[in-house]
């Protein structure tokens, strides 16, 4: 089957029930997205299907019906997407092994919610789980990514 | 200035080597100023140089030796290098190397000797220091405890002063000016005349000359880069997703596996039926492992489907099958024949509760899974007499000794390559994972070999922190605190860990009264005993370790005894604590949270305090009692550390461990049923979402004389004083983790 990443078409050989996490990861060497849980309980699998947020590791080889974009496709360390750029702004990552998930689910909010509050960003963001806790600095990257897009 | 001035002469020997094409400085040898029988015997290998700062006409590299499970340790160790060398940070490469004892963390040591971190008598001291030689003899290249800065402070510091006054020499024999007449800035040496010479173009000369040994470390009030906020080398790669972490490794040819072993720990394998999963999709072999199979297949998923499939009947489990044997067995060991330590015995506690009113009062916490987001993995080739490692660690010396040991190849033949790491927590300071895969490579040749756990497997075999329960008795007399006698109960996480290594424990576990019996407190009768429970389901240092769990006992107990004196809760720890350091740190917190301000309806505040790793911390939690339960709002946090090295790093490292300690007193435990652990992933393993992550406000102090790390510190004072808020928001007294058990939580 085809699969459409980052703009790249790409030919799989694939179980139809593989997770589209691991099709990205094993199989064509993307691995921006993690695997933490595999049961949609942490979210650092989290990728872009048709803009949408969803976590890839529920998300069955044969029913990607659309782009994906991962967090390699939403910006890169030389052209930053406005959610990586808070993100270095704010300096949010310890280990950081979250933060893909956490910039993908953000991303997609933001465009949704230019101007979020703190109740709407603590909604939006609460799928996806931080060990290191660094919560208070995700809360104001995003803030800092809604006004930096509604701005530009 | 006058103890740093020496330093590098007196405390550490620092060499330089001719690399390919350029140099390397280094600390070769630790000597320490008190004569000691054990530096007599140190074999020529312990003596070779082993590099900090190497330097070649591709640039210089900084080599950073602490692993970084995401606390900014390769930053942190840079920003010392750099102090001192004169580069600036985004001049240079940041290197983990390859491990080597000359790399034996010696504020480890420090921190195991039976002294109170108050303690700086000459008895402690000496201590401390045949300690840090065992430490070295052991070769304890390991990142933990809270470490890394007090390790690092003045060595690394040296180390670079070292590199800079020898590349001036090297300048001064190219240029024939005098050495004082040079001076550095941004990684080049500068003539009178203005003339800049790349330190990579000194290189060569360098590696000829006798490294200058005598240095003396800047003043604090020159420091340019120590001290101030910086960008971590790993930020932009961790906003990008470009950063790769021990499970994206990968190697030509690599083929991935899966294990599974008895979830009843340390229990047998029986049989096991593999038809089913040797027939499945990429499935190419399944192998025999200590106490259980592997899977190899020709991707991650393939193999832990596969793993799933092989039906295996599991013997029984060696410690009790269900949570109540735990209990029991804790509760069983308060007695003197499993009398640990009593470190801590002032005035007479007996006599002072003959006939008087006793407050009693019994405390309990669980087990709980360090669950890292990043579940462990490791890579291992076994080839012609080597083998590679590939895997993020803390311990990669031990990690060497096992692989060897287990495969045969020589020592010096096993190569560990440590990884980023996606957190810790104390979880990599295990290596199961590295034998298990070492055992499947060693049956695959020359075939490089991936083991990822799946979630449920790491949280199925995760040596977890501590089970603990904790018995108090005190006095309360004229509106003060007066006796204070509490027991504590836990199996030793040290000898279990170590056990795992083959090393034995020596005298007590000082783990088991860690976070209590050191604490800075002048009450009258105050006594602290440790119990050491008989050994239980594997048990490993989570962050914080023993005070993960004393902190809460200690301290909500000081609060229940406060209470019942009918005294402020700030103000009689204040009149308790002699240590004028840590009253600073209290006295701040009152200040920052404006402590005995009017408080709104339902709302309630608890101070928590707890000296742990040396390191003095306040917290005040402020909850609010609300109809769909209790609202964490805001938690303050004061620490005493000597020198926040970044204020940057500091407060998220802070604020991070309030919440991770938050989220698991309100939420979290890892039991067993059936010999087996109950919680299998995040669903029910349960962790801070950031809907509950209140706002945090932290002030790290500078009024100690010991640099100390705050990787764990945070953690200790943080439950206690949410169990205090609590009490104080709704009278409810909580004496038990998860909290959640006994009362709702928004």
């Amino acid at each position: 089957m085809k699969i459409t990443v980052n703009g790249t078409q790409h030919d799989i050989d694939v179980e139809p029930d593989m997770p589209l996490l691991w099709v990205l990861r094993d199989e064509l060497g993307i691995t921006g997205p993690k695997y933490g849980c595999g049961i949609a309980q942490c979210g650092a699998c989290t990728v872009h299907i048709n803009g949408e947020a969803v976590k890839s590791c529920q998300v069955a080889a044969e029913d990607i019906d659309g782009e994906v974009v991962t967090i390699e496709g939403l910006g890169t360390p030389d052209a930053m997407h406005a959610v990586q750029s808070a993100w270095v702004e704010h300096q949010v990552a310890q280990c950081g092994y979250c933060q893909s998930g956490q910039m993908m689910t953000a991303a997609a909010f933001v465009l949704e919610t230019p101007a979020p509050t703190d109740d709407e960003i603590d909604e939006a963001m609460s799928s996806n789980l931080c060990r290191c806790g660094t919560y208070p600095r995700i809360r104001a990257a995003v803030k800092t990514a809604a006004k930096n897009l509604s701005e530009a | 200035m006058g103890k740093l001035k020496t330093i590098a002469r007196r405390s550490f020997i620092i060499g330089s080597a001719a690399i390919v094409g350029g140099v390397a400085f280094g600390v070769y040898r630790y000597k320490t100023p008190y004569a000691n029988p054990l530096l007599n015997d140190l074999s020529e290998g312990e003596a070779a140089l082993t590099a900090y700062v190497k330097i070649d006409a591709s640039g210089i590299t900084l080599i950073t030796p602490r692993a970084d499970s995401g606390q900014g340790a390769y930053s942190v160790q840079a920003i010392l290098i750099a102090e001192e060398l004169d580069v600036e940070l985004d001049q240079i490469n940041v290197d983990p190397g390859m491990p080597d004892k000359a790399y034996y963390n010696t504020a480890l040591g420090a921190d195991g000797a039976p002294f109170a971190p108050t303690d700086d008598s000459f008895a402690a001291n000496t201590t401390r220091t045949v300690m840090d030689s065992l430490m070295k003899f052991m070769g304890m290249q390991i990142t933990g405890g809270s470490t890394t800065v007090p390790d690092s402070y003045e060595k690394l510091r040296a180390a670079g002063a070292v590199a800079r006054e020898t590349l001036k020499m090297a300048a001064a024999e190219k240029t024939g000016i005098a050495v004082s007449d040079l001076t550095t800035k941004a990684g080049k040496v500068i003539t009178p005349d203005g003339t800049e010479i790349r330190y990579e173009d000194l290189a060569a000369i360098a590696a000829t000359l006798k490294p200058v040994e005598d240095v003396t470390l800047r003043d604090p009030s020159t420091w340019r880069i120590l001290g101030k906020q910086h960008q971590r080398f790993d930020t932009v790669a961790k906003s990008t997703g470009t950063q790769a972490y021990g499970i994206d490794f990968r190697r030509e040819g690599m083929v991935h596996a899966m294990v599974r072993t008895n979830p009843r720990r340390g229990g047998e394998m029986i049989s096991f039926d593999d038809t089913e999963a040797k027939a499945m999709r990429g499935v190419q072999k399944v192998l025999p492992i200590t106490g259980g199979i592997a899977v190899v297949a020709d991707n991650t998923w393939r193999a832990i489907q596969a793993a799933n499939a092989v039906e295996i009947e599991w013997g029984t489990a060696p410690y009790p099958a269900e949570m109540d044997g735990h209990w029991q067995a804790l509760s069983d060991s308060f007695n003197e024949d499993q009398q640990d330590s009593r470190q801590r015995d002032d005035g007479d506690v007996v006599a002072a509760m003959d006939g008087a009113d006793v407050i009693e009062a019994e405390y309990r916490a669980p087990y709980l899974a360090h669950a890292p987001l990043e579940p462990i993995s490791a890579v291992v080739e076994v080839s012609e007499g080597r083998v590679d490692v590939w895997t993020g660690t803390q311990i990669p010396r031990f990690v060497q000794t096992n692989v060897s040991k287990l495969t045969g190849v020589d020592f010096d033949d096993v190569h560990v390559h440590v990884l980023m790491m996606g957190g810790s927590f104390g979880h990599r300071l295990e290596d199961r994972v590295v034998k298990e895969a070492a055992e499947i490579a060693m049956q695959m040749p020359g075939v490089p070999v991936k083991l990822t756990y799946s979630r449920e497997e790491d949280m199925a075999h995760n040596d977890t922190r501590q089970i603990a329960m904790a018995r108090g008795r005190g006095t309360v007399k004229n509106g003060q605190v007066e006796t204070m006698d509490l027991g504590i109960a836990m199996p030793s996480v040290v000898a279990s860990q170590m056990g795992r290594q083959g090393l034995s424990l020596p005298g007590p576990d000082m783990q088991i009264v860690a976070g209590a019996w050191e604490q800075p407190l002048s009450i009258p009768n105050y006594r602290i005993t440790g119990y050491r429970a008989p050994e239980l389901a594997p048990i490993s240092s989570w962050r914080s370790v023993g005070a993960s769990t004393n902190g809460f006992f200690h301290d909500v107990f000081l609060d229940e005894l406060i209470h019942a004196a009918g005294a402020d809760q700030m103000e009689e720890r204040l009149r308790l604590c002699w240590h004028v350091p840590s009253r600073k740190v209290l006295e701040k917190i009152a200040k920052m949270s404006n402590w005995g301000a009017p408080l709104a309806p339902n709302k309630g505040r608890g101070v928590g305090f707890c000296m742990s790793f040396g390191v003095a911390v306040a917290e005040v939690v402020e909850v609010t009692n609300t109809d769909d339960g209790i609202k964490l709002d805001k938690v303050w946090v004061a620490a005493e550390v000597g020198k926040v090295v970044d204020p940057n790093m500091f407060e998220n490292m802070v604020q991070g461990g309030v919440n991770w300690a938050l989220g698991h007193a309100i939420m979290s435990e890892i039991t067993y049923s059936d010999g087996m652990t109950e919680q299998e992933n995040f669903d029910t393993f349960e962790s801070l979402r950031m809907y509950q992550s209140p706002n945090i406000e932290v002030a790290g102090l500078e009024n100690g004389d010991h640099v100390r790390g705050m990787g764990e510190p945070m953690v200790p004072p943080a439950a206690a004083a949410l169990s205090n808020a609590i009490f104080a928001a709704t009278g409810q007294r909580i004496r038990e983790m998860p909290m959640n058990k006994f009362i709702d939580f928004v």
